[in-house]
């Protein structure tokens, strides 16, 4: 209780100091929100792109529907494997005719449906790279009645290296900016601590216990943390609407990594406080 | 209460700071820590306060061996030693009252006994009209009182004063010295650091250790000559 007021009360105390740390931190954290929203939505246009990553088993017109169903079950079988459809020839053509129109008349005028028919198997989230996609098809493959079996091998590889690229960047870059902002939070917190050395150094004096010291500290860096959140929340919504509103479409971030950058913010705060402190616990 | 026992001190630039010092400080005692400039007066302070350890020899404080004890376990001394220092060492920004409640509340005084008692030290030490004053509105010599007054919130069993008189003026320290004199007439053990002479002599009845370059060389306890300048 003690501990909750006196944190208080140096809000209080020193609004400008207090206030100064927690808009340090809230810059901080805000250039850390902003590589977030930017790293979510590359995920989000990567993940759309990869929703589109499937395996096309053409088949033989001569084969027999058994030997069409016990490929399907086969496939589905494959854990990797979220669904698996079977395309006939004539839903092959209408479909070629909806997507199509431009040939439209060319297909009127075929006779005989030159499309084979064939199974679509789509992968599971996360099961979407070239090992997986390589091995559905050549598992189709086995069977004699399947023409060939397809995915674009190229157009995957070349999105795996571009997801590869995206997840290192984040880390490396990411990292980098939450140690910048881990270094800026520390700082700040350290001066607003340095300017109360001689309260600590009273509290030492007199028999205060070291516990007893360190919990309004580590407190005010919890708050200094938290409100520094809570600006970066706030600056970083506000760009995501600009751009939203007068350059592209994005998307917001979910709600959860909103609240674990506010709760990390928090968390960092209290623990740089107690780090900054341990230096003037030890001084006397 | 207080006791050094073969106390040596030495800091790895400056050399030895106290050399084979030994004396025991005893309950209801007042005494003076004499001796010119680092001659070891605060250091030997520091020792008894523990913010520092010896070198060599132990020191005993209220029970309390600094060869045992942990730094964790330090605050248990600490509320049992007042501590008055020649710059006060109050917190800006707060009240007389404030500056006292502050160690009662961190000391863990229940919360409705805080002003109540904060109140008694300063009427004890004389500045009850005071109470709601900030620091920057009292003298010196008041400033000092309220130190005192917060020395004593633990109602320690030993109280250390280093050189409290060294920036008062003749009145405020006859007023300030007149305070340490009625806390030791309650039982309360002092021991005073200070290099004026002039002080000392107006107590001929304190006890006075003299130190010199790290050594003691004067007990009054166990010798006859007078101190000298």
């Amino acid at each position: 209780m003690y501990a909750l007021r006196e944190a208080i009360a140096a809000f209080r105390r020193a609004p400008v100091l207090t206030g100064l740390s927690s808009a340090m931190v809230g810059l901080a954290l805000y250039v850390v929100g902003l590589f977030g929203l930017a790293a979510y939505n590359l995920q989000l246009a990567l993940s759309s792109v990869e929703e589109r990553v499937e395996v096309a088993v053409y088949l033989r017109d001569d084969a027999r529907q058994s030997e069409i169903d016990l490929l399907l079950t086969e496939l589905a079988a494959i854990p990797e494997v979220r669904s698996v459809r079977f395309i006939s020839k004539r839903d092959a053509m209408a479909r070629a005719q909806v997507e199509l129109p431009e040939f439209g008349e060319l297909f009127s005028d075929l006779e005989v449906n030159p499309l084979p028919q064939s199974l679509e198997v789509e992968l599971r989230p996360g099961s979407r790279n070239p090992e997986v996609v390589e091995r559905v098809s050549q598992s189709a493959l086995l069977y004699p009645f399947v023409e060939d079996a397809r995915y674009g091998r190229e157009w995957v590889d070349k999105l795996f290296t571009l997801r590869r690229i995206g997840a290192a960047t984040t880390a490396v870059l990411g990292s980098a900016f939450a140690l910048v902002a881990a270094l800026i939070i520390g700082t700040a917190l350290r001066i607003a601590i340095f300017a109360r050395r001689e309260e600590i150094y009273v509290m030492r004096l007199v028999g205060a216990t070291n516990g007893f010291i360190r919990r309004p500290f580590l407190l005010e860096g919890a708050m200094a943390g938290l409100l520094g959140g809570a600006i970066a929340w706030a600056l970083t919504y506000a760009t995501y609407r600009g751009v939203y509103a007068y350059l592209f479409e994005v998307a917001w971030m979910p709600d959860g990594w909103v609240a674990l950058g506010m709760l990390a913010g928090g968390l960092f705060g209290a623990f740089s406080s107690t780090l900054a402190i341990r230096r003037h616990l030890e001084a006397i | 209460m207080i006791k050094l026992t073969h106390v040596s001190k030495e800091y790895p630039r400056r050399g030895y700071a106290l050399r084979d010092v030994s004396f025991h400080l005893k309950k209801g005692e007042f005494a003076f820590l004499t001796g010119h400039s680092g001659s070891g007066k605060s250091t030997t302070m520091r020792l008894v306060h523990m913010s520092d350890r010896p070198t060599d020899g132990e020191v005993r404080v209220v029970g309390y061996s600094s060869e045992k004890v942990t730094q964790r376990h330090i605050w248990k001394i600490r509320r049992r030693v007042g501590f008055v220092f020649q710059d006060f060492r109050l917190l800006p920004g707060r009240t007389a009252l404030e500056n006292v409640a502050f160690v009662l509340e961190v000391t863990g005084t229940p919360r409705s006994a805080i002003v109540p008692k904060a109140q008694r030290l300063l009427t004890q030490v004389g500045l009850s009209p005071k109470s709601g004053a900030y620091v920057n509105e009292l003298s010196g010599g008041e400033q000092q009182r309220v130190a005192i007054a917060r020395a004593l919130a633990n109602e320690p069993y030993v109280l250390l004063a280093d050189e409290p008189t060294g920036n008062l003026d003749d009145r405020a320290t006859r007023g300030v010295m007149d305070l340490f004199w009625d806390i030791n007439a309650k039982g309360m053990a002092v021991l005073m650091a200070t290099h004026d002479l002039e002080l000392i002599k107006r107590y001929p009845h304190a006890r006075v250790f003299e130190l010199d370059h790290g050594e003691l060389v004067y007990d009054s306890a166990e010798a006859e000559a007078p101190v000298e300048a």
